[in-house]
């Protein structure tokens, strides 16, 4: 494929715009790089003990990714977003194949995994898969706008998320899993399938989950492990008994609530310094910010999610055309979810899923995914902005 | 530009519907996080910041040393040894059964133990377990919350490996500890008893009070009666650790405060000379043919019933006990038949017949009931008869006529037969019996004496209700083994005055032991004093400073009639040419007041007995011994209390003399 044309365009723009404007989306990078610092900090300070000798080690690796991250998502702004529909099929099949590789590896070592150890970093296909399959759903979505009402589309598209969100959910990872459905159920509720058929889908996902959790076990047929059933329902009684699940969940809200208005510091923060928590520079990352810097550095991290949501949402009315709509909003959803859920679950209103919280938790496919997302809406708004000034120059001219 | 199809300018009004519903659903999820994070941080931060403080602190207690036990001379005999100790927290065992077993398999190799599964007693019920997983589950038993010790006295390359992989060892810890330690080996091992950690019976022993589960407490013996000033107090660290308990930083500590010594009226050498010279006495007795294996000696002084020594034989090495033993080697030293009980304290908790040296008592019984005087003579032909009955002396000798003090020198039965019948009295009207009895109690015999080493026995003083109470253990042991009979008595017996004649010369159904015969003569020593016996003396701070000193009241006071006749004839016992035991004293150059003993049991060799007092002015001392089917008591127990009287005086247990009379 040739790049030259969309190349041209933006050259163009730049060039004949009345005044210097910029492109790209600052605010949406201001969230996204106080997020990115306040990830390294929160890790470099919870992990200085993890690993013997090598305090930075997380922090020092953290930062790579970011700047990776960051280079992957200028790259992917200056892009035509919109070119991407060409290739949706192959995006499908690239998605689906990544999903499966875990499954063959784990077949050849007969252990359940859901990542691909790699020399720098364990690669997680789930997570990149999440933006695959917002790209190209997105891409089938618009294919099918004309006949959006028909209850065999809503059937079609569901199926195309549902389909990998199966291969994910065996991997194992049921967070994920959960992320294909929501992002899709999303895109097809902003590209204007019926009301009464998201309802159904809604309907249809809550007596799954009912049948799965509780009908299920009755009837002596086990479809989730009984750890993930646990972890699941665990924080629905956090006080019952102390096994693995309320122990992390208990913890998490010691951590948090001990931080109190303005946070107990980097010496005293002692559920996540002296381990009590487990997984706190990844799925609870949350608990150390909630622990270290108080209410004060949780209502921050909020915020900056805030604004990136709210730039986010915003680019689903800008988008030049419906594709750029449904990715912003299969973007908007991921990101939406995953905080709900990660957030959620360490304040203990939510089951833990082992879903990662976005720019914050540490981990390079997570990371990475996050940044390729963000490239994709700031080409978004660069390519908006284009359409705007283009359509604003020809006003002029007529 | 590009205009694909789906281009559109205008905001449709459906879209714009759903997403503002998107905003308004992001709106709300932050709005329900802020509201929780508002209510976790702001509104019960406090509470949750005192979970994370007590999330961090461990409270450790620190083992205080036990206060050490030494002899009247200040030679230790019981000290402490700092060792670390390996514990094991059942509870934080992994649960799984596979990876349980495989744990413990790992341990028992680290600390060089068997991972055959041995006998195992769990309360009643016996096992096959791992010795390990067997002290984890039997001490889970008895002590349900506290850490098992696997290992009292870890080596150094157990301890560190299990130091450096503690994440590999979950529920596995290593303490610092105190073990106990018997310089003097198997010498004295009957009195100090074992250390131990505290049971559920223990918390609710007023013993124990004030003690903590899990604390290391004395379990018998002298440890037992002493806890209370042993015991000192434990201190505790307050240490911040991780999640995985591994000590991070230490936030205070209370120093432990170790425990008094306990100064003990045992004399040392005198202690082990005793416990020698019962192997003299058992020696002899084998060299004349007679199987002894075991005996018992007492050495107290008269006036204050300060025990100088005091041991039974076989005897054992306390320090056996400090470390694990298997269950084989138990059974093996311990259990087997052949070890003839080495745990057994048979100077306190053996009964005995005690034989003529019971006579003291059946003289002052007869003159206090007015039967004789001192000086009624009475004519020996060698044998006694009283209706069909005829008992002779032994080895049939004839005295010819005896007067008291002549009859306890050379021990004529037939006068002390006489005065048996004589002093029976009608079981009907005097169910307890007469004057003999009487005078039996008075002595000290037939209850315990109240020493401060546990588990003394009473002894019996035969009546007719002792002999009914017999008759119903007899029967009862009928009924339930099925027998036809058991031994303990013939249920057609009544009291009969050939009970009371047995009785005379400490026969029959009488049990006394070895402390009581020792108690009885330092009544005759210092003049009718029934001393209390004791081994404690005073609790000794660590800087040798006097804490307390125990005082001990006299049992009871009373007169012996008699008592310079009964104190000459046992004078002349070791004195007079054919006294019982003037062979073996010959020479010893202090005024010896002995009684031999020889006591007759159903199908077993004689039990050798000896009790014999010196009053010294300055050093008195009162000595019994029993050598368990050692013959007649000039033969192997007389020996053995002239070497314990040797060493007391002398400083060495001297040459081993050897008695020839044939007397019982």
């Amino acid at each position: 494929m040739s790049t030259t044309p969309i190349r041209r365009s933006v050259d163009q723009a730049t060039r004949s715009s009345a005044r210097p404007r910029l492109l790209f989306d600052p605010l949406m990078l201001v969230a996204t790089f106080g997020l990115v610092i306040v990830s390294v900090l929160a890790i470099g300070g919870s992990t200085r003990t993890d690993i013997p000798g090598a305090p930075d080690f997380f922090a020092h690796r953290q930062i790579a990714y970011a700047v990776i991250g960051t280079v992957l998502m200028l790259v992917i702004s200056r892009f035509d977003y919109s070119r991407l529909r060409e290739f949706k099929i192959g995006i499908y099949g690239l998605m689906i194949a990544l999903n499966i590789l875990p499954l063959l590896l784990a077949a050849a070592t007969r252990g359940a995994r859901s990542w691909i150890e790699l020399p720098f970093f364990r690669f997680q296909p789930s997570e990149l898969g999440k933006v695959l399959l917002i790209v190209a759903l997105a891409g089938f979505i618009v294919d099918r706008t004309r006949r959006l009402g028909e209850r065999e589309t809503t059937a079609r598209l569901m199926l195309l998320a549902l389909g990998p969100a199966a291969l994910v959910m065996v991997q194992p990872d049921l967070g994920s899993a959960s992320v294909y459905v929501v992002t899709a159920l999303t895109m097809l509720f902003i590209a204007g399938s019926p009301g009464r058929h998201i309802a159904g889908l809604i309907g249809l996902f809550a007596v799954s989950l009912v049948l799965v959790l509780a009908v299920a076990p009755a009837v002596g047929v086990n479809v989730l492990k009984p750890y993930q059933v646990d972890r699941l329902t665990g924080f629905l009684s956090p006080n019952e008994d102390n096994n693995e699940t309320t122990y992390q969940l208990n913890q998490s809200k010691i951590a948090i609530g001990s931080g109190e208005k303005t946070g107990r510091g980097l010496d005293r923060a002692t559920q996540t310094g002296l381990n009590f928590l487990p997984e706190h520079h990844t799925d609870f990352i949350f608990s150390v910010v909630g622990e270290r810097w108080g209410f004060a550095g949780a209502g921050l991290v909020l915020s900056l999610f805030a604004l990136l949501i709210w730039r986010t949402l915003r680019l689903l009315t800008m988008a030049k055309n419906l594709f750029g709509t449904l990715i912003a909003a299969g973007i908007l959803a991921m990101l939406m979810y995953q905080l709900l859920v990660n957030v959620g679950m360490t304040i203990g209103i939510m089951p833990i899923t082992g879903v990662t919280l976005p720019l914050m938790s540490y981990g390079g496919a997570s990371y990475l995914t996050t940044f390729i997302a963000l490239g994709l809406l700031q080409s978004i708004h660069i390519q908006a902005r284009i359409a705007q000034g283009s359509k604003g120059r020809g006003l002029v001219l007529s | 530009m590009m205009e694909s199809p789906e281009s559109r300018n205008q905001l449709s009004p459906q879209l714009a519907m759903r997403v503002a519903l998107l905003g308004g659903i992001a709106l709300a999820i932050f709005g329900i996080i802020f509201f929780r994070l508002w209510f976790l941080q702001v509104l019960s931060g406090d509470q949750y910041l005192a979970e994370a403080s007590s999330n961090r602190v461990r409270n450790v207690t620190i083992q205080a040393p036990r206060g050490e036990l030494i002899d009247r001379n200040g030679t230790v005999l019981v000290e402490n040894r700092n060792a670390v100790a390996v514990l094991v927290s059942p509870a934080a065992l992994p649960e799984d059964e596979g990876t349980r077993e495989r744990l413990i398999t790992r341990l028992s190799r680290v600390l060089g133990r068997s991972t055959r599964p041995e006998r195992c007693e769990l309360g009643r019920r016996r096992f096959m377990r791992m010795p390990v997983e067997c002290a984890i589950d039997s001490q889970a038993a008895v002590t349900p919350y506290a850490d098992a010790i696997v290992e009292p006295d870890a080596s150094r390359a157990a301890y560190s490996y299990l130091a450096e992989r503690a994440s590999e060892f979950p529920g596995v810890s290593i303490e610092n500890a105190w073990l106990r330690e018997y310089p003097l080996k198997s010498v004295g091992a009957h009195l100090f008893g074992t250390v131990g950690q505290i049971d559920e019976d223990g918390l609710r022993n007023p013993n124990y009070r004030g003690v903590r589960g899990g604390s290391i407490v004395g379990k018998n013996g002298l440890e037992f009666t002493y806890d209370k000033y042993l015991r000192g107090t434990n201190g505790a660290q307050r240490i911040e650790v991780d999640a995985q308990g591994r000590p991070k930083g230490r936030l205070t500590t209370v120093e432990p405060v170790k425990g008094s010594d306990v100064q003990l009226s045992i004399d040392a050498r005198l202690q082990r000379v005793g416990q020698q010279a019962l192997q003299t006495g058992i020696g002899l007795a084998q060299a004349n043919g007679n199987p002894a294996s075991g005996g018992a000696f007492v050495a107290m002084e008269p006036k204050t019933g300060e025990v100088l020594a005091m041991g039974s034989a076989p005897t054992f090495d306390p320090n056996d006990f400090t470390r694990p033993i298997s269950q084989r080697e138990y059974d093996r030293k311990y259990t087997a038949e052949s070890a003839n009980r080495p745990l057994f304290n048979r100077a306190i908790s053996g009964g005995f017949a005690i034989g003529s040296t019971f006579k003291i008592v059946t003289a002052a019984a007869a003159l206090a009931d007015g039967q004789i005087t001192e000086t009624t003579p009475y004519n020996d032909t060698g044998s006694w008869v009283s209706g069909l009955q005829r008992r002779r002396n032994a080895g049939g000798a004839v005295f010819g006529t005896v007067t008291m003090e002549r009859a306890l020198a050379v021990s004529v039965d037939t006068y002390f037969y006489e005065l048996g019948a004589k002093l029976n009295r009608d079981p009907a009207r005097y169910p307890r019996g007469g004057a003999l009895q009487d005078w039996a109690r008075k002595f000290g015999f037939g209850a315990q004496t109240g020493i401060d080493v546990p588990n003394e026995y009473g002894g019996v003083v035969p009546d007719s209700r002792s002999a009914d109470g017999l008759k119903a253990a007899e029967r009862e042991c009928r009924r339930v083994r099925r027998v036809d009979f058991c031994g303990k008595a013939y249920l057609e017996d009544t009291w009969t005055v050939g009970d009371n004649v047995s009785l005379a010369i400490g026969q029959g159904d009488f049990v006394g032991t070895p402390l009581q015969l020792a108690t009885a003569y330092a009544a005759l020593e210092n003049g009718g004093t029934l001393v209390r016996p004791h081994i404690g003396v005073a609790a000794v701070g660590e800087d040798g400073r006097l804490q307390q000193r125990f005082t001990v009241d006299p049992i009871r006071r009373f007169e012996i009639p008699g008592l310079a006749t009964i104190r000459q004839g046992l004078l002349d016992s070791t004195t007079q040419p054919d006294g019982t035991s003037t062979d073996v004293f010959e020479g010893f150059g202090k005024p010896v007041y002995g009684k031999t003993g020889t006591a007759q049991i159903t199908n077993r060799p004689d039990q050798s007995w000896y009790v014999a007092y010196v009053p010294d002015e300055r050093r008195p001392i009162v000595v019994a011994a029993v050598i368990e089917d050692g013959g007649f008591g000039a033969e192997a127990a007389a020996p053995a209390v002239r070497q314990i009287l040797s060493q007391w005086f002398y400083g060495n247990p001297g040459q081993v003399r050897a008695g020839g009379s044939a007397s019982y």
